[in-house]
């Protein structure tokens, strides 16, 4: 298989992290934080992947028939429900701090120097 | 005894999901009650566990999928005494702290147990498990659970800026471990860590390992709070409830340098054998920076968690050097400094909660001569900063003292110690200096080494008028003082954490006791005994501690104005600003792959 998803998920790991960093609202810093996160999937897939297998379904499949790691698969729905979590929670705060201050510029927030 | 193991986590996250369900349903009382009588439950099975596994490594199956043939499709717990004793010192801490905050807040808030019992079944989990994806999944329930415990205040602008720095960066921490984790899945095709290191033994450090490395340790170094990664904690430790802070101090940094440890040593102690030495040497260079940033930092703060925060960080410093030195005395060394100063961390932070509450204040000018009326949580300060000093023989200098005795083994004895004395003399110094100025009235009331404006980061906790410490807060403060100077003195410390040590560093043991159920014994430690160098270390760095006291109290203007330009640019990097934070966390992840890759060329 060609290294183009391996390639693919370390670019969407730094784009995510660039916009992070260089974020000037914090519900765009979380969506961010989400398209980083999504490069864990695109490298646990590419893990499983073999060319010319099939879904890990065995209800119906003839036996001997190649199937992807179902184990990556488990481990990509983990990490999704790990990652709405954290969302819904970084959302929330944000929610939190809009209605207490009326900023969502991580510039502006500034209760903690030094 | 088996079926204990999995009862560990089971029951705390059972507890968590009733008390969320029907907590408003319910008697506060009867919350508070399940509170505290779930850790003391879990509490009471991890050490039964503890001390099983004295007599061997014990492995739980989930399910009751046992390896055939030497490989695994299940998951497992592998229980040995560091994980277990984590385990136990995570559950004492968590009924202590419940204990404390019998009607602490004002509104009870069933949500708050809920989540620290989620806290305590995560960290119980993570102490456990044999299996890298539950390591992962621990870390994050973990982080989440504590995400929002630092942020529990959600009316008050500073819990949620310090929770949401926390949040953001141990998220990235967690896609690190993550991305890491799936590295090495691809290599070995198991996600078990006794498979996994029978795997790789035989092969050199490839690109493929040293990133996946790399990025482990850099993820655990983020939960560590090891400089450059160490930021968020400054931010978070300073605005969480006083309570929440005790438990974060005392344990949770700590279970990132656990997961590294448990890591290296089962997974890349075979292909990294034989570049161990630069390896020691970049973590080395990570812990000794910690120690003197965080104690530096420690020096020059005005508000008490804050300052308590910065403390948590360079005693992370010593712990990371104990387990960087990769040798069983250096793991030894940091496993008793992290239950000692642990302890004594969480009962300081308990005991600004005290002050908090009752003089509605965290600031150190504030609050000048006004803790007379609480002699508990002043003899809490004063014998808090002498332990973390290292004054002999409390645990903290126990643990110093194994530390730089395997430091000097090893060859690098000097800056070790020398790193070593300094960071936990402006950390005892820091805590000995507010002791005076807060219950002694010492010290003028301005000091210019601070910043002019008092800190805005205390509200926290100002809720509720005047209001009474109660019994149970006094008590549990000094209580938990009381363990972390008790520990020192139990008998046989230094050879049975040895021991255990050299369990958790046996990687062809442990492999075979996982994967052929072949009895993992307790290996003979060396006798060893204290060194009289380290006695005199100990004494010197808590000489030193009270000398910085007594001259930050005594110090003309000048000197401390000068001081104030020199530390200027240190306070600079400190900005509070989320994209900061995340900037040093790639590049100190992008410095520790590069120098592994160099060592391992």
């Amino acid at each position: 298989m060609s290294h183009l998803p391996y390639a693919l998920a370390a670019w969407l790991l730094l784009v995510g992290l660039y916009g992070v960093v260089t974020s000037r609202h914090l519900v765009h810093l979380v969506l961010c934080l989400s398209v980083a996160q999504s490069s864990t999937y695109v490298l646990l897939l590419a893990i499983g992947y073999r060319s010319g297998a099939t879904a890990p379904v065995f209800a119906d499949l003839p036996l001997g028939r190649p199937v992807v790691d179902p184990v990556v698969q488990a481990l990509v729905l983990t990490d999704v429900v790990v990652s709405v979590t954290v969302s819904a929670l970084l959302l929330a705060l944000a929610v939190d701090v809009f209605e207490g201050s009326g900023e969502l510029d991580p510039d502006a927030l500034d209760t903690m120097r030094g | 005894m088996n079926v204990l193991v999995p009862l560990t986590v089971a029951i705390p996250l059972l507890a968590a999901a009733a008390t969320a369900a029907v907590g408003r349903l319910v008697p506060p009382a009867v919350l508070d009650v399940v509170a505290i009588a779930v850790p003391a439950a879990t509490a009471v099975l991890t050490g039964i566990l503890l001390v099983d596994s004295r007599r061997g490594t014990i492995v739980y199956w989930f399910g009751g999928w046992r390896p055939r043939h030497g490989h695994t499709v299940g998951i497992a717990f592998t229980v040995d005494p560091i994980g277990a004793g984590l385990a136990l010192f995570a559950a004492v801490l968590v009924a202590a702290v419940s204990i404390y905050t019998w009607h602490y807040f004002d509104e009870t808030v069933p949500l708050y147990h809920a989540l620290v019992l989620v806290f305590l079944g995560a960290m119980t989990g993570f102490s456990l498990t044999g299996d890298l994806f539950d390591l992962f999944v621990f870390f994050e329930l973990m982080g989440v659970a504590a995400y929002a415990l630092t942020a529990l205040a959600r009316t008050q602008l500073a819990p949620l800026q310090g929770g949401f720095v926390f949040a953001v960066t141990n998220t990235i921490a967690g896609f690190l471990v993550l991305i890491g984790i799936a590295l090495l899945y691809g290599r070995t095709g198991s996600l078990n860590l006794a498979q996994i290191s029978r795997s790789l033994v035989a092969q050199p450090p490839d690109g493929l390992l040293v990133v996946a490395f790399a990025l482990l340790a850099a993820g655990f170094l983020v939960k560590a709070a090891a400089v450059p990664f160490h930021f968020w904690l400054a931010d978070a430790y300073a605005v969480a409830p006083s309570p929440v802070c005790a438990l974060f101090s005392a344990v949770m940094s700590d279970l990132g340098l656990y997961a590294l440890a448990r890591v290296y040593w089962t997974v890349f102690s075979g292909p990294f054998g034989a570049t161990g030495s630069a390896v020691r040497g970049i973590l080395l260079g990570f812990a000794c920076l910690t120690m003197l940033v965080g104690g530096a930092m420690a020096f020059l703060q005005r508000h008490l968690k804050r300052m308590l925060a910065f403390v948590t960080i360079s005693r992370g410093g010593l712990f990371l050097a104990g387990i960087a030195l990769l040798t069983a005395r250096g793991l030894a060394g940091a496993s008793i400094a992290v239950v000692g100063d642990g302890f004594v961390k969480a009962a300081l932070f308990l005991g600004v909660g005290v002050i908090a509450r009752t003089l509605r204040s965290g600031d150190e000018l504030r609050l000048r001569g006004r803790g007379r009326a609480l002699p508990v949580v002043a003899v809490t300060f004063a014998l808090g900063g002498l332990v973390v000093a290292g004054l002999p023989p409390f645990a903290g200098f126990l643990g110093t003292s194994l530390v730089e005795e395997s430091a000097r083994a090893v060859g690098v004895g000097l800056p070790v110690s020398v790193v070593a004395n300094v960071s936990a003399a402006l950390a005892g110094g820091a805590i000995l200096r507010a002791t005076g100025r807060v219950f002694l009235g010492l010290g003028p009331p301005e000091d210019p080494l601070f910043s002019p404006e008092a800190d805005r980061t205390e509200r926290d906790e100002l809720r509720g008028t005047g209001r009474i410490a109660s019994r149970a807060m006094l008590g549990t403060t000094a209580a938990l003082l009381a363990a972390g100077l008790a520990v020192g003195f139990a008998p046989g410390l230094r050879a049975r954490t040895e021991q255990a040590a050299m369990r958790l560093e046996g990687r062809t043991a442990y492999a075979r006791t996982v994967l052929a159920r072949a009895p993992n014994r307790q290996p003979a430690a060396a006798p060893s005994h204290v060194e009289l160098s380290s006695v005199v270390d100990g004494l010197v760095a808590t000489g030193g501690a009270l000398l910085l006291a007594a001259a930050s109290l005594r110090r003309r203007r000048a000197t401390a104005g000068s001081l104030r330009r020199w530390t200027w640019p240190l306070r600079l990097l400190h900005s509070g600003h989320v994209g900061d934070y995340v900037a040093w966390l790639v590049a100190g992840t992008a410095t520790l792959g590069l120098l592994v890759a160099v060592a391992a060329r």
